[in-house]
């Protein structure tokens, strides 16, 4: 059983990572989490977003959003590279975010295929 | 909603737009009762009176960019078709809903991912203390933020490590209070 100690031993941990890691222009991800998203699997998609993040120990930001008004093309998930436009994913499944974390994310080349909008920086 | 967990998420995201800074979510499944209740409370800004009273109404939302809000029509629904209830209270210093299912109904959505709805509520707004009190007959789980917060000091909450501990602490203890029920 986890108990709180535990934490305590964890929260170290994280406090020597921390120090390597930079707090600015960090790639940003942003997952529409309206009740729309929500019907159609976005928490899944957030939790498959942590578990690559965790599995790559990637340095991103992850936000959410409500309703875009794009509700058919749900779950959606928007990836920003520093400096780089901001590129809109739909219909998304939990290997698309795999896809995505390894190819935009990690080696900066957008999945084109997945893409539903562009919004120039 | 496949779940009720996710439910708890949709009604939680209202909470964290109306500028809750406290939530409350409480869980009481009582067996012999055949009770499943589910309370979302906050100290957000509230609903307004002309609102509420329809507020269940799918073509009524508060939400400027479209006239048509689902979040609280489908929890109230999927109440009424387990033969529970659904209410709603509000004022200026915060929101109450609580919606009661019948526990074995066939059409209850089982609680699902509780732990991954807490973790997306913290991950969408680390400011809001959240308390998450379930109860499963005479056994109790209580999982308060503030305590969280305070061990972890300077480190934020949102840390994904922090989270993906936080989801299997909080997993290990409903499933324990729930005698590894995952329904």
């Amino acid at each position: 059983m986890k108990s709180l100690d535990e934490l305590r031993e964890l929260r170290e941990e994280v406090e020597k990572d921390l120090k390597m890691r930079r707090e600015t222009n960090k790639t940003k991800i942003i997952i529409g989490m309206g009740t729309c998203g929500i019907a159609a699997g976005a928490r899944e998609i957030l939790k498959a977003v942590m578990e690559e993040i965790d599995k790559r120990d990637l340095d991103v930001e992850v936000t959410q959003t409500g309703c875009i008004g794009m509700c058919e093309k749900e779950p959606l998930m928007d990836v920003q590279l520093p400096g780089k436009d901001r590129i809109t994913y739909g219909n998304l499944t939990k290997d698309d975010v795999k896809r995505i974390i390894v190819n935009h994310v990690i080696n900066g080349n957008v999945v084109d295929e997945l893409v539903i909008a562009r919004l120039e920086e | 909603m496949k779940e009720l967990a996710l439910h708890i998420l949709d009604i939680a995201e209202n909470s964290i737009n109306a500028d809750a800074d406290k939530l409350y979510i409480e869980i009481n499944e009582e067996i012999k009762q055949n009770k499943f209740e589910i309370i979302i409370e906050d100290n957000g800004k509230g609903i307004k009176k002309e609102l509420l009273e329809n507020i269940t109404d799918p073509f009524i939302t508060s939400r400027t960019t479209r006239p048509v809000g689902l979040g609280l029509s489908l929890f109230k629904a999927a109440a009424e078709r387990c033969d529970g209830c659904f209410r709603i209270k509000s004022n200026k210093n915060g929101t109450l809903v609580r919606a009661v299912f019948e526990h074995d109904h066939i059409d209850r959505a089982p609680l699902g991912n509780i732990s991954q709805t807490i973790v997306s509520i913290l991950l969408w707004e680390s400011n809001v203390d959240l308390t998450y009190n379930h109860t499963y007959d005479n056994q109790q789980f209580v999982f308060d933020t503030k305590e969280i917060k305070s061990e972890l000091g300077d480190v934020k909450i949102t840390d994904n490590k922090i989270l993906n501990w936080l989801k299997e602490y909080i997993d290990e203890n409903v499933s324990q209070i729930r005698g590894g029920e995952f329904n």
